[in-house]
């Protein structure tokens, strides 16, 4: 069934051309990171949280190869484990989005008539908000916590997955083979599940790794203003804060590192994306020049 | 011998893509008259369309001319720069393209399109002198011309392909190539725009290219026939001598697989096999994985195009002892 | 030849061995207005697409619908299927009224009732494998499960020439050419073991060398299987070619019916010599005639009044402007809707 659904995975890694290599380079920042993250308790040479483990605002060297923040805390450290939260939030969100987004696309574009329009005109104006806004808006009321960003970063992005979905679906329902499928005499659940789906999943993943690299920076500027995280645990988007407010001190260490570390993540998902995108549409290698 | 017009010499037109290079056409060459009326024939693949857009410089990219060269009225025209090939394609020759769904701008009208046309290659033509010619431009392909105002979308898809045509003669090129004008077409629109065809290659003079898959076009409509498979021209000669004699198995097997409306009891022959993939081609003569008559040499060797008869060309070793090389 | 593709089946129909029969069928599409036109004009507008036809198609016989596009020769063939619902007029498959059939039953009867599309490319789903795409019709109608189902498969590809079939099992759509494609879908379309094949433009799409092949093959399968085709195309060379008899339509509306050898050599309606007229042949230096019609198809949403070929008929009289000629018998089988004739 999987395999009917994601059915280009298997040679996804024998793929070379442009694609291919996009997704490659994207897996293995990705997969970089979050190994690094999951192994953080390991990896990490001091606590990341602990104060003072060297005297503040020292700049890189070899005792401290990141620096250490204003109140002493090893910057590497936090650098290794401060994707976590992050990591957490996107995941979550996403998983929250294709949940309640793609059966809600689902659902109405098969139904039609005016409980689509309602459900469309209700998602385009949720899609029609600046992001970053109605997540913020969002988060005050939620309150902070992983969940809580999870979500509101969630609210955000359904109206896409909803659109991404539902367009799809109207657009597949009218090709021959979905006729195909009917003259065959199949359910309509049959060919909802077995035609329209699995040709409406890859744009789903792809949207969904756009969506991931989104989660992050929008996760990060949560952070940045305040909102979401508990204050101790160590998060890039909270060491932006933090280190924006440093940096006429001169101590640019403190942010330059975890920003970096937000792009690269951002970037891995995005080439991922990309290269997906390309990888799972299926060629369109036309038989005859009629 | 009417004057040559256009003279293609061994032109070969090659494609680089991703899975390597693609011979799209190979070593083609042919002479085309004064109000003479070429027929290219091909299925998907054969590099038709390839060849006509490289007669006039417009071979799509990634491809290029590698070899060959093509003359019209006598001069070289197939190293021109890309400013005097822009200057040739309106006068000298013309394409009208495969679809006239997609070939004209939608938010253009009509009258715009030739307006857009002449100045382009005469700066000095005015608006409402350009609006002029294009109303009887109009009027000479059967359409009222006060369709000038009207969008694209606004006319059936015979007009539109007729309003391609009318902008292809425009500035009176010697040539004109159609590529595939009316396979998108009903029939009696088809007949009607072949008709038209004619009657203006009669009345202007030009040289006429036809682009199609159907058989029976060219053989009706066609002074000479360029019969192409995978890439390369494996019949050429007048259209009377292939009805009556066509040699290439090819050509045999096609002439009895289309039906013919004014023969009963007509015994249809499929040709076995199908087109190649232009990037795995069969080792020696092309077609012979399809063919009945394939011997030996036939799978090794590539065979040379031969000349049989009074400008009748064929590639095939079942010739090729005792004729002339061409 | 295995015995599941052997002999014809016992059909239990009284209707004199009429498989197909329609009535007075019509199908009109509502235009869609603006909302400015909505709240301005009352009168709605529709497309007519099919306007009162009736023909009936004969076990084993390969019944042509020709015409030009829009003439609702699509239309019609969907709606014998019952891909859509007519607007008026009434359908019988084998003497069963299935003009007003819903799901479950009209799924069940897909079982006998197949078709080929016009483009196999796009007639394919691109994410399902031969193999899949073939046995799922078995699967729907439950005939067939697992290693049974893929003998079946394996017996149907090698019967439509996909040989070896292990070789086309494991491709997708985009692996195979379009005669090798178009094969396919007539696989599918006769596992079950149909009776009736509707046959939308089936070759159109494919190049001219590999369609005789396809053709002769639903030939095959006809004679094999006892099948019965309603064979749509625009092209009249392949329709002389295959058809028993045809139907000619122009707007919505059968306008000559009969046998094939009558229709070519005696055509009545003047529609129908100037589509004879208009058809290529492939013969050097013929002197064709000009065509004698005029003008462009009118739209099927503004049909002229009276004889809806009125506007490009030379023969037009004042008569032809005011009343709808009725289809009648010119000679015994052959009819014609035309009262000049």
């Amino acid at each position: 069934m999987l395999a009917q659904i994601i059915p280009g995975l298997g040679s996804l890694a024998r793929r070379r051309g442009m694609a291919g290599k996009l997704v490659l380079v994207g897996a293995i920042i990705t997969g970089f990171v979050v190994v690094m993250t999951v192994l953080s308790p390991i990896l990490a040479p001091y606590n990341p949280s602990k104060i003072n483990v060297g005297r503040p605002l020292t700049a890189p060297n070899s005792q401290f190869p990141l620096g250490t923040d204003d109140v002493g805390r090893d910057m590497l450290s936090r650098v290794i484990a401060g994707g976590g939260i992050m990591l957490q939030v996107a995941i979550v969100s996403v998983f929250v989005c294709l949940l309640i987004g793609v059966p809600l696309g689902l659902f109405s574009s098969h139904t039609g008539g005016y409980v689509d329009r309602l459900i469309s005109l209700i998602m385009d104006s949720i899609y029609a908000f600046p992001g970053i806004i109605l997540a913020i808006a969002f988060s005050l009321v939620l309150g902070r916590g992983v969940v809580n960003m999870a979500l509101s970063i969630a609210v955000v992005y359904v109206p896409s997955y909803f659109r991404m979905v539902r367009g799809q679906v109207l657009s597949i329902k009218e090709l021959p083979y979905v006729e195909a499928a009917t003259s065959i005499g199949a359910k309509k659940r049959t060919i909802l599940g077995r035609y329209i789906l699995p040709n409406v999943t890859p744009s789903v993943v792809c949207v969904a790794t756009v969506n991931f690299a989104d989660a992050i920076l929008t996760a990060a500027g949560l952070t940045f203003i305040g909102l979401g995280v508990p204050v101790n645990v160590p998060d890039w988007g909270w060491d932006l804060t933090n280190g924006r407010r440093l940096l006429p001190g001169g101590s640019w260490w403190v942010i330059a590192f975890p920003g970096l570390m937000i792009i690269l993540l951002a970037l891995g998902f995005t080439l991922m994306g990309e290269g997906l995108t390309e990888l799972l549409n299926p060629r369109l290698e036309q038989g005859g020049e009629k | 011998m009417p004057d040559s017009l256009l003279k293609v010499e061994g032109l070969s037109v090659e494609y680089r893509t991703q899975r390597g290079r693609l011979r799209a056409v190979k070593d083609v060459s042919f002479q085309l008259g004064k109000a003479e009326t070429l027929g290219i024939v091909g299925e998907s693949g054969s590099g038709k369309s390839t060849l006509g857009l490289s007669i006039i410089g417009l071979v799509p990219y990634p491809g290029r001319i590698v070899e060959g060269k093509v003359f019209l009225k006598g001069r070289e025209i197939s190293k021109l720069s890309k400013k005097e090939m822009r200057n040739l394609r309106a006068t000298g020759a013309c394409y009208v393209f495969q679809d006239p769904m997609t070939s004209l701008n939608p938010v253009k009208k009509i009258g715009d399109h030739f307006v857009e046309m002449v100045r382009t290659h005469q700066p000095k033509v005015t608006k409402k002198q350009a609006l002029e010619i294009a109303a009887k431009l109009l009027t000479d392909v059967g359409i009222q011309s006060e369709r000038i105002n009207d969008y694209p979308h606004q006319l059936s898809g015979g007009m539109r392909q007729r309003v391609m045509i009318a902008l292809a003669i425009t500035l009176n090129p010697s040539i004109v190539v159609a590529d595939e004008p009316t396979t998108a077409l009903d029939v009696i629109v088809q007949a009607k725009i072949l008709d038209l065809l004619n009657t203006l290659r009669d009345s202007y003079g030009m040289a006429l290219i036809l682009i199609t898959h159907d058989l029976s076009i060219v053989l009706e409509r066609s002074d000479k026939i360029l019969v192409m498979y995978a890439g390369q021209v494996v019949e050429q000669a007048q259209s009377e001598s292939l009805y009556e004699e066509p040699l290439h198995p090819y050509t045999k097997g096609l002439l009895k697989s289309i039906p013919n409306i004014e023969l009963s009891d007509q015994k249809l022959e499929a040709i076995a096999g199908s087109p190649p993939d232009l990037l795995d081609m069969p080792v020696g003569c092309r077609f012979w994985p399809r063919c009945g008559f394939a011997f030996d040499r036939c799978r090794k060797e590539e065979p040379s195009l031969v000349k049989t008869g009074e400008e009748h060309l064929v590639r095939c070793f079942l010739y090729s002892g005792g004729g002339d090389k061409a | 030849m295995l015995p599941l593709l052997r002999g014809r089946r016992q059909s239990v129909s009284s209707n004199n061995g009429d498989v197909l029969k329609v009535q007075q069928l019509k199908k009109y599409f509502p235009v869609e207005k603006s909302f400015l036109e909505k709240m301005l004009t009352r009168n709605r507008h529709f497309v007519k697409a099919v306007d009162d036809i009736s023909f009936t198609v004969r076990k084993g016989e390969i019944f042509t619908l020709a015409g030009e596009s829009g003439c609702g020769k699509t239309t019609t063939g969907k709606l014998v299927l019952r891909l859509i619902t007519p607007t008026a007029g009434r359908i019988f498959l084998d003497g069963a009224d299935i003009t007003n059939l819903k799901s479950e039953a009209l799924r069940t009867l897909r079982r006998k009732m197949q078709m080929i599309f016009q483009d196999p490319y796009a007639s394919f789903n691109p994410r399902m494998r031969v193999e899949t795409a073939v046995g799922h019709p078995l699967e729907v109608h439950g005939l067939a499960q697992g290693a049974e189902k893929r003998r079946r498969v394996i017996e149907i590809l090698e019967r439509v020439g996909l040989s070896p079939a292990d070789k086309f099992m494991d491709l997708f759509p985009h692996q195979m050419s379009g005669g090798q494609r178009q094969r396919a879908a007539m696989a599918r379309s006769i596992v079950t073991q149909p009776e009736f094949i509707v046959a939308d433009e089936p070759v159109s799409m494919i190049d001219v060398s590999l369609r005789t092949a396809i053709i002769d093959l639903m030939l095959d399968l006809r004679k094999d299987l006892g099948l019965t085709y309603l064979f749509i195309t625009h092209d009249l060379a392949i329709a002389k070619y295959i058809s028993d008899r045809i139907a000619i339509m122009y707007l919505g509306k059968i306008v000559e019916l009969g046998d094939k050898e009558a229709i070519f050599s005696q055509p009545v309606h003047p529609y129908t010599k100037a589509l004879l007229a208009a058809i290529p042949v492939p013969i050097p230096e013929r002197k064709r005639k000009a065509t004698e019609l005029v003008g462009e198809v009118p739209s099927a949403i503004n049909i002229p009044s009276g004889c809806r070929f009125h506007t490009r008929c030379r023969y037009c009289e004042s008569a032809c402007k005011e009343e709808e000629p009725e289809l009648v018998e010119v000679a015994p089988g052959h009819f014609a809707a035309c009262d000049n004739a």
